[in-house]
């Protein structure tokens, strides 16, 4: 426990450091994982660093090592070259211990490997489906709730929603804005500190359901309902983007997950659902209708003339 | 590694006077000879680099800052992602490393007259042209509703590759793909029979030089993979047609995932079909320009072997997030890191046959260097990806780009320059101009660092593959990325340069134009070798000073 704490802590001071601000989304110039916002997430970086330090080592390794033999063993400086051609002892060493290394890095990785794969008792279930090109998530435990889509907004809606949700100081308004292709019009809301199982499957293409900072990725396959699952341990939101290669719009089909207090949850499932944004959108498309009957009225007053 | 007795050196190319002079029609198209072929194979590599080299630097250019710049449509760049890994795969690497070098120095190195085949050594070659024009014009005809050409990666997935891409496009991929497969395994059966056959008196198969080793290794894995490939295509054209097959269709009781455990079935020997003729180029320049004979002969050719055998039991790892049952994915996680095994014996006895050598640092040794330590580099990253519990965070994202281009790209590829550079003079009869050639080692070096080191980070924040815009958080390192796609472009530049520039200067290359170091039986013939070798065939003679 203690070496694990000391490479977590080592790597976060190494590469934490490099970057701007850890987040719970892609970070600009971000040179490392998101940060986590599950146990599942805690342990796969925890993973990724102990495998890294090792890699790191090893690539130092070589590279020092052929560094010293490009130096010491140039022709100018060795001009006749030595005959041997065997080793036991070396080839024996050099096969003993990459098992040995693989064999210390085996045994975490086959535990994260069981504690990601082996649902636990979850405490509610959700499903997400894939289609071209968005997410429809259904609420199988409440039946009252409608299924819904989860659009994703494009540049301007994006822009529009981000300043009406500040101004208006919508209290669901997510920290990050409305950040063009992770956000959407209708994001999938869990409370935290629950164990959700999360079904996973398609419409038509392959899909894949992910939401980096959960330390989930599950592809969404027709014919086939898939599962995995999350804890969130605090609240916020959280993007994941398409990672199935699904066609035209394989790049616009973000996934926004809202982590939510279990109070308000209960609260959001009373009220029947709904997105944060509708008041937002709905004013957006008054803005657009008005813009256009603008321009309309324009072409009818220019056509009479 | 292979004795020649005194004074019968000249004997093996002395036929210059008989030697056959076909017309050009005659030689290049009706081509029999080994040699020509091979030359064939590494000017279509070479032409086939040239249009996957420009899908790539039009890609980059589109992620060079967020939004959508240069094409018209998401469509349009997946299309363009598509061509470049089928192109670079089937049109570059592998005539490149396999029909080029291999047709080239495979039979000399054993002491052959020719391929075992030489008729079907030209199906072969020319089954590839056909099959390239059939890629190409994919790309003018309808595949989906969202534009011309096929859009749904150099994988092929089902349903984008069936109910996705209902045009002709995709049909002439298969028809393509089918016709390279065949020429693959026309190929295969002709290296193993010429490498298992034909081997000069003496030649035992423990005497052999690795890169034949490689080869025959390669062959075999060509043989055992290609078929799967095509049947899986083939499932493919007939779940396409209306009424046809349901293999891939869920609405039928078929399953897609079964396509992509056949697809990968073949997909992850094809990576090793790759890189392990690299593998064995690298071995004999190491060996050369350290003047050494390569330590570890037998460890460096079992561990090829050993390479190809646990290279076919590993596929699913590039299928960790399908859904598979959590002990399956603990058995693919365990072989796969088994390859590294291996993979460590090769690097170790490189640089345990630079230790004590005499190093020079010539061209050629510049990218055998380069390629031993960018394939640690790509290597070690595929340790990490192994991992099914970090594979989650890691599955399609641009991580897996950079380590795959890292073996690939840097690898693969760095082991074909090396190659090229250190047979150049054999296969043309002359040298090249080395400041040239400098220039395109180090630019490329420079320049495919810049583009794809970034990329681990990008992956690493989560940016998806196959995206043709991106959030803005992404934009910092896909512009350096960018940027290293300027440098690499400016050192292939060098590369034509360098080869325009000894075609018109000529100077004459010797026999043996390496020196000391170079003892394979190709440094015995004069450069370039006469149309036909070894009417005499050379004797090995039983001694133990190779290894």
């Amino acid at each position: 426990m203690r070496l694990k704490r000391l490479i977590l802590a080592s790597s976060t001071a190494l590469f934490a450091s490099a970057m701007p601000a850890l987040a719970n989304k892609p970070t600009d110039r971000g040179i490392w994982l998101q940060e986590p916002a599950t146990e599942l997430m805690d342990q796969l970086i925890w993973l990724h660093d102990f495998v890294s330090w090792i890699i790191l080592g090893i690539v130092l390794f070589v590279m020092v090592l052929m560094a010293y033999i490009m130096i010491r063993f140039r022709e100018k400086a060795n001009p006749v070259p030595s005959k041997t051609t065997h080793h036991v002892g070396l080839e024996v060493a050099w096969t003993i211990v990459p098992i040995v290394i693989l064999l210390i890095m085996v045994v975490p990785s086959m535990r994260l490997l069981y504690f990601q794969d082996a649902l636990p008792e979850t405490e509610m279930t959700i499903k997400a489906t894939g289609n071209t090109w968005n997410w429809e998530y259904t609420y199988p435990g409440q039946p009252d709730l409608d299924s819904y889509i989860s659009n994703p907004l494009d540049k301007e809606q994006a822009k529009f929603v981000e300043t009406y949700l500040a101004e208006k100081s919508v209290p669901e308004a997510s920290e990050f804005g409305e950040p063009y292709l992770l956000t959407t019009d209708a994001p999938l809301v869990v409370p935290v500190d629950t164990k959700v199982k999360v079904l996973i499957t398609s419409s038509n293409n392959l899909h894949s359901f992910t939401v980096p900072a959960f330390g989930i990725k599950m592809d969404a396959v027709p014919g086939r309902i898939n599962e995995t699952w999350f804890e969130a341990y605090k609240t916020g939101t959280f993007y994941g983007q398409c990672s199935e290669l699904c066609g035209i719009n394989h790049y616009y089909m973000p996934i926004e997950v809202r982590v939510v207090p279990k109070a308000e949850y209960a609260k959001w499932i009373a009220g029947g659902g709904g997105s944060h944004k509708e008041d937002a959108l709905a004013a957006y498309a008054d803005f657009k209708k008005n813009k256009t009957a603008a321009l309309n009225g324009g072409l009818t007053i220019a056509a009479q003339k | 590694m292979v004795a020649i007795p005194e004074g019968s050196v000249g004997g093996y190319g002395s036929h210059d006077d008989h030697d056959e002079k076909p017309g050009f029609f005659a030689r290049w198209f009706y081509s029999t000879n080994h040699k020509d072929i091979g030359t064939l194979y590494l000017i279509f590599g070479i032409i086939s680099g040239l249009i996957g080299g420009y899908l790539s630097f039009m890609m980059r250019m589109e992620l060079g800052e967020p939004g959508i710049q240069y094409f018209a449509t998401g469509h349009d760049y997946n299309v363009f992602a598509s061509m470049h890994g089928l192109i670079m795969i089937f049109f570059m690497v592998m005539p490149a490393v396999i029909g080029g070098f291999g047709n080239w120095f495979v039979p000399i190195m054993i002491g052959a007259p020719d391929m075992a085949f030489p008729r079907m050594n030209n199906l072969s070659f020319w089954l590839l042209p056909v099959a390239l024009i059939c890629l190409l014009i994919s790309f003018f005809v309808p595949g989906s509703a969202s534009g011309n050409g096929f859009g749904g990666g150099w994988v092929m997935y089902p349903p984008l590759s069936t109910s996705g891409a209902p045009g002709p496009a995709f049909d002439f991929i298969i028809i393509g793909l089918l016709a390279a497969g065949f020429s693959s395994i026309f190929g295969a059966i002709n290296f193993i029979t010429t490498i298992l056959n034909m081997r000069a008196p003496g030649m035992t198969m423990h005497k052999m030089p690795l890169f034949a080793w490689s080869v025959l290794v390669t062959a075999f894995l060509l043989l055992l993979a290609l078929p799967v490939l095509a049947a899986a295509l083939f499932m493919l054209f007939t779940d396409r047609i209306d009424g046809g097959t349901g293999f891939f269709d869920p609405a039928m009781g078929g399953d897609p995932e079964m396509f992509q455990h056949l697809f990968w079935f073949f997909g992850h020997p094809e990576v090793y079909i790759m890189i392990l003729p690299a593998f064995g180029i690298v071995s004999h320049v190491v060996s050369t320009f350290s003047k050494k004979p390569i330590f570890g002969y037998l460890g460096m050719a079992y561990a090829m072997v050993a390479i190809g055998v646990v290279g076919f039991v590993v596929w699913a790892h590039h299928m960790y997030t399908v859904g598979m049952d959590v002990d399956l994915k603990a058995y693919f996680l365990a072989a796969t890191l088994v390859i590294a095994v291996p993979t460590g014996v090769k690097i170790f006895s490189w640089l345990a046959t630079m230790w004590g050598g005499s190093i020079r640092f010539t061209i050629p040794m510049q990218w055998a260097l380069a390629f031993i330590f960018l394939f640690v580099v790509g290597g070690v990253t595929g340790v990490v990806l192994a991992n099914a519990g970090v594979d989650v965070a890691l599955h399609d994202t641009y991580y897996v780009v950079a380590h795959f281009h890292y073996v690939l790209s840097m690898g693969a590829v760095f082991g074909i320059f090396c190659g090229f550079y250190y047979w150049f003079g054999k296969m043309s009869g002359y040298l090249y101009n080395k400041w040239l050639a400098a220039a395109h080692f180090w630019l490329f070096f420079i320049g495919v660092n810049v583009i794809f080191f970034p990329q681990h980070f990008l992956g690493l924040n989560g940016m998806p593959r196959r995206y043709v815009d991106y959030p803005e958080e992404f934009a910092f390192w896909n512009s350096v990325s960018t940027a290293g796609a300027g440098i690499t472009l400016l050192g292939t530049a060098f590369f034509f340069i360098m080869l325009i520039e000894a075609f018109i200067v000529r100077r004459p290359a010797g026999e043996n134009y390496w020196g000391e170091g170079a003892t394979t039986l190709e440094w015995t013939l004069p450069s370039p070798p006469p149309f036909h070798i070894f009417n005499t065939l050379p004797r090995i003679e039983d001694n133990d000073d190779g290894h």
